[in-house]
């Protein structure tokens, strides 16, 4: 932090109380900044894989026969349960079962990691979501443009890379930025697995420092922040792929 | 005037309970399995049975999460409607506070708002010569309460905005003041389309009830997990979580499969 940062928490904290220990304490802004970039980390990864799942689930959920079926079941499962149970299911029950490695010190370290598992179980959530949503901006591609496509002799990859998905993520975009936020938020579950995320990160700092108030005001404007980001970066991008004149 | 209305879909409900409860059937007997295979050992009880000596407790938890669900939903709903009439209102400041008061409990983790409320509150209540505590479990319902009424708040208004405008302006032709027309023809007709989201937002809910574990209040998830550190065997972990699984699952679906059919029933056809 830099010298009137410092200056002036240092004397906020002497004239009012309010301890901001983040910005006057380099060992807790260190410990915040790690909790900070652990949770953006958590958020990126789990956005690209639950694109990539939603893409080939509603891939699946046209393929017809047992691949329909595993993809509506797969989709019914995630939305229908807590997603921290789920967590929990992945960390504590899956992770048991794997076997634990020794690493360079010789300790005891489990394959997949609370961060991997975190990654894992937040993706196939909110992957079953962009499924759905993926589907939704499918079916209001109009069937004439399907049947275009079809006269033309695409195959059906050729249908969805060229016509379907183009035309339908432009569709779906705004319920994908909408899910994308759910999965920013939900990235705080990691906590209750003892994953280094921003809120572990706040935890800690206030058991330590005893200043809950100030870390929770602090917490709660960094996620406003963090989707307000979010929310531009969709936005913008919305705008940058509109097709002038075509409204579907 | 019968020929105009759109066809009734077929009602769903029998096909729906039937599939849950096949479904229901299925993983039970998953978990049966995994718990049968693995009751190998003689001398010590059965995986199985030492589920069944368990099921009853971590359904009594199940049963807390859903009492604290409809208690945020009820007051979740009893808050969020004004929030709701808020954001269309027709004086400026209040839109203004209303939305930004959506917006903000709208894009704060439940998680985090649930150790707000756990700190912040009092843990008891004077009033006048009396002390009312205010035990844990009601802290988080009002956490959970309140990105409820802010989903609620969006409800309301999309609901309301969904009513052509010629219903407005008729009203104002027959000189209903704004609460009358609100009150008496658009919130009605609104009701209809509002109740498939709300249940969705009820199921949402339902399902984020576990979160009051993380912040120390014993629910489902707490006693699943205080099963099998009693039992300490570590087989038992996957069959006890899709045991818990299951329970939210056979709750939640029919919700959802609920909610879709009334979405369908309520559709505008072009």
């Amino acid at each position: 932090m830099t010298g009137p940062v410092v200056a002036f928490f240092t004397w906020l904290n002497d004239r009012t109380g309010l301890n901001f220990s983040v910005f006057t304490d380099s060992y807790d802004g260190g410990r915040f900044l790690t909790g900070l970039i652990t949770t953006v980390e958590l958020s990126v990864l789990s956005m690209v894989f639950s694109v990539i799942l939603g893409l080939i689930g509603v891939w699946m959920l046209g393929a017809g026969g047992i691949r329909t079926a595993l993809a509506r079941g797969y989709v019914q499962l995630f939305r229908n349960t807590p997603p921290l149970v789920q967590l929990a299911f992945f960390y504590f029950a899956l992770g048991g079962l794997l076997p634990t490695l020794a690493d360079s010190h010789g300790a005891q370290v489990p394959v997949v990691s609370g961060f991997g598992w975190a990654v894992v179980s937040f993706s196939l959530f909110a992957g079953a979501f962009n499924v759905e949503i993926f589907r939704s901006g499918i079916e209001a591609v109009p069937s004439a443009m399907i049947e275009a496509a079809d006269s033309l002799g695409y195959t059906r990859l050729q249908l969805y890379r060229h016509v379907l998905v183009p035309l339908g993520l432009r569709i779906c975009l705004p319920s994908l930025t909408n899910n994308m936020v759910n999965l920013v938020k939900t990235t705080t579950l990691a906590y209750a697995i003892g994953v280094p995320e921003l809120l572990y990160a706040a935890a800690q700092i206030w058991s330590e420092e005893m200043n809950v108030r100030e870390m929770m005001d602090l917490l709660l404007v960094v996620y406003i922040v963090l989707v307000a980001l979010l929310v531009w970066t969709m936005e913008r991008w919305e705008r940058a792929l509109r097709v002038p004149g075509y409204t579907p | 005037m019968r020929v105009l209305l759109a066809p009734r879909p077929q009602p769903v409900a029998p096909r729906v309970l039937a599939q849950t409860w096949l479904l229901a059937f299925l993983v039970l007997a998953l978990c049966a399995g995994t718990a049968w295979a693995q009751a190998v050992t003689p001398a010590r009880p059965s995986a199985l049975a030492i589920m069944l000596r368990w099921a009853p407790l971590i359904t009594w938890g199940f049963l807390f999460n859903v009492m604290v669900s409809v208690l945020a939903m009820a007051l979740g709903t009893v808050l969020g409607l004004p929030l709701g009439l808020s954001l269309i209102a027709r004086s400026s400041p209040v839109r203004l506070v209303g939305w930004g008061l959506t917006q903000f409990f709208r894009n704060v983790p439940w998680l985090v708002l649930l150790f707000y409320m756990m700190f912040l509150l009092p843990f008891e209540l004077h009033i006048g010569a009396f002390v009312l505590p205010v035990p844990a479990w009601l802290k988080a319902v009002v956490g959970l309460a309140l990105p409820v009424s802010a989903n609620v708040a969006e409800i309301v208004r999309g609901g309301m905005q969904s009513i052509p405008e010629p219903q407005w302006s008729a009203a104002d032709s027959l000189a209903f003041t704004r609460w009358q027309t609100i009150s008496r023809i658009i919130l009605p007709q609104a009701l209809r389309r509002m109740l498939p989201p709300w249940m969705n937002l009820y199921a949402i809910l339902t399902m984020a009830t576990t979160l009051i574990s993380v912040i120390g209040i014993q629910d489902s998830l707490t006693l699943t997990r205080a099963a099998i550190a009693a039992e300490s065997r570590p087989e038992l972990m996957v069959p006890m979580y899709l045991f818990l699984l299951l329970l939210f699952f056979a709750y939640c679906y029919p919700i959802a499969r609920l909610t879709m059919a009334l979405e369908r029933r309520v559709q505008v056809r072009g």
